[in-house]
């Protein structure tokens, strides 16, 4: 560990906060349709668009309506994602936008990719730049990587506006949401991270592989693409698919020190963002910043323990002989998986960035990550990703937990419980209960199926079973990570998981392992729109109560006591679920000092 | 119903052709214009040849020959030594031989597996052999990690600078030119930290190996 280290976490945290709260303030002025810094500019492009989609916006939804749209246009999405994939390589593809004659991969895998960019989860089982063409990455990945991240944060406002509306049933309008949501927060942001990126040496091109002839007499082919583009949309998104196998590990998605820092921020700005945004839209900021400093308590400490786990190196490293301390002119620590720019502490701080929120770019390899330090990425997601959460996710996750930590406070005092001067009955609490629980079910069960059955193991690594062929922590971990991750619409991975098999680039000959791909697939659809529709759910049942004042007996959910409560709350349930089943891999593994 | 269907019908053509052509064409067209080098992969041409690109790493190795004069092939990729006169980057673990920038990948060795163990035993006996002869105070315990731990991306452009100052005896020998000059070369070529504090400095071993070619033969002592 070094002091630089622990500088660039604590520099992090602060710089982070203060990109978040005016973003939050902007926010919420988009949101309650305030006048905003943009609107001269998108106010005309924004009726045009309404026009040509031919919604009106002042129509008002309930939570059924506002349900049923969202539904039927991710319908939509998957379907034509689909096909766009499925016919790379036919004939109205363009070669400039297919230079490499890229077959399509096989369906079953296609499915898997499908329902992982419609879900905000990106988890991938094909590498970018053997399989995808360029027009594939740009009008079928990366216009899902808008969407996907679109939905997620109209779901949050839905839910908001559920908490703090006085006006009857209406949660909005979702085509007013997901329009406003692209002009006024997700296209600013994305050309300004794309262009910042881009002149730091992201890559921005449609050329053909470069081949190179090297000094020692030996060529290299070097793979090239709109890369820049789609990056930041991924960052800012939360999504995480790479444009490259590697993802932010790739030099050309992540070139630099400080890439890798700004490439943080874009990761975690809209999710902080939308924290403060519920304080201001609920009337009392203070909401806000007791809700981001319950996700800024357990973000640090996430980071702390991979950090420190990470410095200290690996059971494997020290088997070789290898000293893993600081020296002069190399930071030390498990570098297995670890790009030298980055160091230890800009790969533990990325880890945690990433698997906090449902982003799940890597920019080191999770799979060889020490025990304890592997064991943060899984207690990120047995958390449901309400540490900052993915975009929108996160916030309509923690909201659902903060009903269920008011209910349990109010049955601790022995009084109705109330929030924001709304009493919470049997319906909330049954229906936040479900949204909680069901992504945990999605991934045990999953993971449960997938472990037991011969066509489940098919998918580990070679490298994680022992020599004599039988599975090992690390194979439960890859499993586990593998269902998991995909049922918190993460997207991170133990990259030895597989579900397709490419022996050439362009889906030669390649075939997907059907178990994975499907299971995957249902997983990730499962996990993403269940807890939707009860979130939306919840929305619509509070958003017709009656507000009361607060009285002197009533609990405050914006003090120090609440935050804790709050966090205890996280951490029962999260550990509840889960440690049964971090015992059997990475917690084993961070516990003994034995190769397999 | 019916209305929520056309409207998401016309919404995803509409958005498929603003977010998935105007915007990355946009971008792209942006980037070539304004940032043409960065936005092409930072190449390095030579003698009007392309040598390769600044942000990509490389096996700066020769090719191992068979009896018959043909280069040795293991798997379909070509089984290459370390050229002594040159800076080594990282250990890789791409698919198809180190350093293979059509197929980026992660080397997935698991902390506690013993293949990895094995892995970095190789590492190490191949570090230890290539520079050992000319700095026999090396020991294991001395390596850098990052010399022998494969990179996340198997393309790390960089090595720490502990491990530049290791390689820098054998090179300023095979090279016969003064070690303070490959000193310098190395720090020259030093990323520092981005905004003064984040990530880990690196040295770009392309960049120095192609300066080191550039060295004036006047420098050399016999």
């Amino acid at each position: 560990m070094t002091f630089t280290g622990w500088l660039t976490i604590v520099l992090f945290a602060l710089i982070l906060t203060a990109l978040a709260w005016p973003l939050g303030r902007y926010m919420a002025k988009v949101y309650t349709g305030e006048r905003v810094i943009l609107t001269p500019l998108f106010a005309w492009p924004e009726r045009m668009l309404y026009r040509v989609l031919r919604v009106d916006p002042k129509r008002e939804q309930d939570w059924k309506a506002y349900a049923k749209s969202l539904i039927v246009f991710s319908l939509a999405g998957w379907l034509v994602l689909y096909l766009i994939l499925r016919t790379q390589d036919a004939f109205w593809v363009p070669h400039a936008l297919n230079p490499l004659g890229y077959h399509s991969a096989p369906w079953n895998v296609t499915f898997n990719i499908t329902s992982s960019f419609m879900t905000n989860t990106n988890w991938q089982y094909y590498s970018g730049e053997t399989t995808m063409s360029y027009l594939s990455q740009m009008i079928g990945l990366t216009v899902q990587n808008w969407l996907s991240a679109g939905v997620g944060i109209v779901v949050a406002v839905a839910l908001v506006r559920g908490i703090v509306g006085r006006t009857g049933k209406s949660l909005g309008n979702f085509w007013e949401d997901m329009v406003r949501t692209i002009l006024y927060v997700l296209a600013p942001l994305s050309v300004l991270v794309a262009l910042v990126l881009a002149s730091q040496g992201v890559i921005a091109n449609l050329s053909n592989s470069l081949i190179v002839h090297t000094i020692t007499g030996l060529t290299q082919t070097i793979a090239m693409g709109p890369v820049a583009s789609q990056h930041s949309i991924m960052l800012l998104g939360t999504n995480g698919g790479g444009f490259f196998n590697t993802n932010s590990a790739h030099p050309f998605e992540n070139p630099t020190q400080f890439t890798n820092f700004f490439e943080m921020l874009a990761v975690l700005v809209i999710p902080a963002a939308l924290v403060f945004m519920y304080g201001r839209m609920a009337g009392n900021r203070r909401q806000g910043y007791a809700i981001y400093a319950t996700m800024m308590i357990m973000f640090l400490g996430a980071v702390c323990v991979a950090y420190i786990a990470e410095a200290h190196g690996s059971p494997a490293q020290h088997a070789a002989g290898l000293h893993t301390g600081v020296i002069h002119g190399s930071g030390g620590g498990n570098m297995e998986g670890k790009e030298q720019r980055f160091g230890i502490a800009g790969s533990a701080l990325f880890d945690v960035v990433t698997t906090v929120t449902s982003c799940g770019a890597v920019n080191s390899a999770i799979e060889s990550f020490t025990g304890i330090g592997g064991a943060v990425p899984f207690a990120n997601l047995s958390a449901s990703e309400v540490i900052f959460g993915g975009v929108g996710t996160g916030l309509y996750s923690i909201l659902l937990y903060v009903l269920l930590a008011v209910f349990i406070g109010g049955l601790m005092v022995g009084r109705t419980p109330e929030w924001l001067g709304k009493k919470l009955e049997a319906r909330e609490i049954k229906l936040a209960g479900l949204g909680i629980l069901i992504t945990p079910l999605a991934a045990l069960f999953c993971t449960a199926l997938a472990t037991a059955s011969s066509a489940g193991r098919k998918s580990i690594s070679e490298v994680a079973l022992s020599k004599a062929g039988s599975n090992t922590p690390q194979g439960f971990s890859e499993t586990f990570y593998a269902y998991l991750s995909q049922a918190n619409n993460n997207g991170s991975a133990f990259a030895g998981y597989t579900g397709f098999i490419q022996p050439n680039a362009g889906s030669h000959g390649s075939h997907g392992i059907t178990f994975a791909d499907l299971l995957g697939g249902f997983d990730m659809m499962f996990a993403r729109y269940a807890p939707i529709l009860f979130a939306l759910a919840v929305a619509g049942a509070l958003a017709g109560k009656r507000v009361t004042p607060a009285g002197l007996g009533t609990m405050r959910t914006d003090n120090g006591t609440f935050v804790v409560l709050l966090i205890g709350v996280i951490v029962l349930v999260g550990a509840l679920t889960f440690f049964p089943a971090l015992l059997l891999g990475p917690i084993v593994q961070g516990l003994t000092g034995h190769l397999y | 119903m019916k209305r929520d269907i056309v409207t998401s019908i016309i919404g995803i053509v509409l958005f498929t052709v603003l977010l998935g052509l105007v915007y990355p064409l946009a971008i792209t067209g942006i980037s070539q214009v304004a940032f043409p080098g960065n936005a092409n992969g930072q190449q390095i041409h030579l003698n009007g040849q392309l040598v390769g690109s600044k942000l990509i790493g490389q096996n700066f190795g020769t090719p191992v020959l068979e009896k018959n004069g043909k280069p040795k092939e293991v798997k379909g990729a070509v089984v290459t030594e370390a050229d002594p006169r040159y800076f080594q980057g990282r250990p890789s673990a791409t698919e198809g031989g180190a350093n293979n920038a059509a197929a980026s990948t992660f080397s997935n060795h698991g902390p506690n597996s013993v293949k990895t163990r094995e892995a970095n035993e190789e590492n190490i006996k191949a570090y230890l052999e290539l520079n050992r002869p000319y700095d026999p105070g090396l020991t294991v315990a001395r390596i850098p990690v990052d010399a022998v731990n494969s990179s996340a991306s198997g393309l790390d452009p960089e090595i720490s600078q502990a491990n530049a100052w290791i390689q820098a005896y054998r090179v300023a020998a095979v090279r016969h030119i003064l070690r303070g000059i490959v000193d310098r070369l190395i720090s020259k070529y030093t990323s520092g930290r981005g905004l003064g504090f984040s990530g880990e400095p690196g040295v770009n071993v392309l960049e120095l190996n192609l300066a080191l070619d550039r060295e004036r033969k006047i420098l050399v002592i016999k």
